[in-house]
């Protein structure tokens, strides 16, 4: 039994199929790097994973107990399961350290010091303690997105979903976020991300997947992904990443 | 070096532009601020004659006469750029004699935007005047300064009651459509009759005129015979019409202000394990209600305004008692006071909500 299981999963937006009965495992501390064109289905797989989409049929495990379906407590499931998006999704209204306190404070039932000072804490690891009373828009991307990093983290997940996290931000910021994810790849931290950044992925993935029209087409580990593909469509992908630059 | 996307042909340069013609404007502008100015004359007259010669209405007369003549300053700038723009021309300075007309330009249009507006001051001081000296006119119908020293004193203390009716009916409404609006976002199967209920409430009171159920509320709800209805003040009972009618509105403003948020921040909410309650209240209502100040502003402005209908149903408030002394008087200047007191509030608040938006315009302009 894997830590998470995924098993057949198949979602569909009406009459779309994003995705078209995928199936993933994933032990516990293991890194997987979803990669694939845009609208291959990574980001359905991830929301799917934290119960933001249903799924039509197929189930997901976490621990051998299935979170999908009618009756599951999703609010208990998503405090296990965090979830970092490409577009950061602070909240506006809260400074820094409200944001990273709110769910803590809310759900989790810690005290309000004590998130505080957790939260502080987190902030002060990612470089950003001297940030937390500001507000968000007052924040470059980069360091919007390692405030997000930290506000999932304070809920202590075991599975860290990251939805192409780097994807919005400009080139020179994209490191100290990558940097943060390396460190929670080396802390052991179980993590399911989808990401464009195919070095970062061959660094850190235990298994990479590569996704085509909502299904898993090819896996492995990062070497033979990226070094010996067996698909005419990887091969296809990889050669077009590179001849952007981007590998 | 060759490709398809570069065109080698080059396009033919343009032929330098001439300098636009300026005595032309020039002249056209200062015929209408002359024009303008013995308008202005007529009207002074007529304030004077009103007055019957009186010293502060001489003043007043000179002064608008005075200020009639501001815009000819700005044609005689422009026919003296419409000669520099000439010199420069026969001198062949293509490029300075084009900045003087464009600016000798301007100044006629700054002529003719000034005249026009002493024009329309001139004419409006012709419409109040007119007929004056017979006691007709707008003068005596709207402004007779003797009925509106009598009714000035009552009318005021009368408008008190327009303020804190609208004040309490101002709290109701925002406590009341926050709680329509949520009830119309109520999720799932369990949440759809509740959801229909708001939905028809909002239509219904929508759709009825205030007058109307100010009508239905105050004379209708006491004949109910219910104990509560009967015992309670009137102005109450307009209150809670008012709060029905303006209930349903703001409702829908707070209705756009949260369906105006991103799902990506409910998304982000429910992802750290809030539930649907606590994501509306930490998290979409705050940000909505902010965005829905100006107009949530705009409609208290309607509200305010409505509080005059109160006088249809009886409740003593600053029309009715305008209505009372212009029944005495036979004349209107009773109600004039009453405009201009609902005047003197609405104004400040217009203004704010314009700041405020204009300061979200700017923020959302400036960051992200």
């Amino acid at each position: 039994m894997s830590f998470l299981e995924i098993d057949d999963v198949h979602k569909a937006y009406g009459h779309h199929e994003v995705l078209k009965g995928v199936t993933l495992n994933v032990e516990r501390h293991e890194v997987v790097c979803l990669i694939g064109a845009s609208g291959s289905g990574k980001s359905t797989l991830l929301r799917c994973v934290n119960a933001l989409e249903d799924i039509q049929s197929g189930a997901i495990r976490i621990e051998g107990d299935t979170v999908t379906g009618a009756g599951v407590d999703l609010n208990a499931l998503r405090r296990d399961v965090g979830i970092v998006f490409q577009s950061y999704n602070l909240f506006p209204h809260m400074s820094v350290i409200e944001n990273v306190m709110l769910a803590p404070t809310r759900v989790g039932g810690v005290s309000k010091s004590e998130a505080r000072a957790r939260g502080e804490a987190l902030l002060e690891s990612v470089g950003m303690s001297d940030k937390a009373k500001a507000y968000p828009d007052m924040l470059s991307g980069g360091q919007q997105q390692r405030v997000a990093i930290v506000r999932a983290l304070a809920m202590q997940p075991r599975v860290m979903l990251l939805d192409e996290i780097t994807a919005a931000l400009d080139p020179e910021l994209v490191g100290d976020v990558l940097e943060i994810v390396r460190e929670l790849a080396h802390g052991g931290l179980t993590m399911l991300l989808a990401t464009h950044e195919m070095g970062f992925a061959k660094e850190v993935a235990s298994q990479v997947c590569f996704l085509d029209a909502g299904q898993i087409l090819e896996r492995g580990s990062a070497e033979q992904i990226f070094e010996d593909p067996h698909e005419e469509r990887t091969q296809q992908f990889l050669s077009r990443v590179v001849k952007s630059g981007r590998l | 070096m060759s490709s398809s996307l570069v065109s080698e042909e080059l396009q033919p340069g343009p032929t330098p532009s001439k300098p636009r013609q300026v005595t032309g404007l020039a002249g056209l502008g200062l015929v209408i601020a002359v024009l303008a100015t013995l308008a202005m004359a007529k009207a002074a007259s007529m304030v004077r004659d009103y007055n019957h010669q009186g010293t502060v209405a001489t003043i007043v007369g000179v002064v608008l006469v005075v200020v009639s003549l501001y815009p000819w300053i700005f044609a005689f700038r422009a026919f003296v750029k419409a000669r520099e723009r000439s010199a420069l021309l026969a001198q062949d300075d293509l490029v300075a004699s084009r900045r003087v007309a464009a600016s000798g330009r301007e100044e006629a249009f700054i002529c003719m935007g000034w005249a026009a507006a002493v024009l329309i001051v001139a004419f409006l001081i012709f419409f109040v005047f007119a007929n004056s000296a017979d006691g007709g006119g707008v003068v005596n119908v709207f402004f007779k300064v003797s009925v509106i020293k009598a009714s000035f004193q009552p009318i005021l203390k009368a408008f008190w009651t327009n303020i804190w009716v609208a004040c309490v009916s101002e709290v109701l409404v925002l406590i009341f459509g926050l709680l329509v609006a949520v009830v119309r976002m109520l999720p799932g199967r369990a949440g759809a009759p509740l959801r229909a209920i708001a939905v028809l409430y909002c239509d219904i009171f929508r759709a009825i005129p205030a007058i109307v159920v100010l009508t239905l509320v105050v004379f209708g709800l006491p004949l109910t015979g219910v104990k509560f209805f009967q015992t309670i003040p009137t102005v109450w009972l307009g209150i809670f019409a008012l709060s029905l009618t303006y209930t349903s509105y703001v409702s829908e403003v707070y209705r756009a202000g949260l369906s105006s948020i991103h799902p990506s921040q409910s998304a982000a909410a429910r992802s750290l394990g809030l539930s649907y309650g606590q994501t509306l209240r930490t998290v979409l209502v705050p940000q909505a209600v902010r965005r829905v100040i100006p107009p949530l502003l705009n409609d208290f402005i309607s509200l305010q305004k409505d509080t005059a209908l109160l006088s249809v149903v009886g409740i003593s408030e600053a029309l009715l008692v305008a209505n009372l002394y212009e029944a005495k008087y036979f004349n209107l200047s009773p109600i004039a006071v009453a405009a201009f007191l609902f005047i003197l509030i609405t104004i400040p608040q217009a203004r704010f909500v314009d700041y405020l938006i204009e300061r979200d315009t700017k923020r959302r302009a400036g960051g992200s």
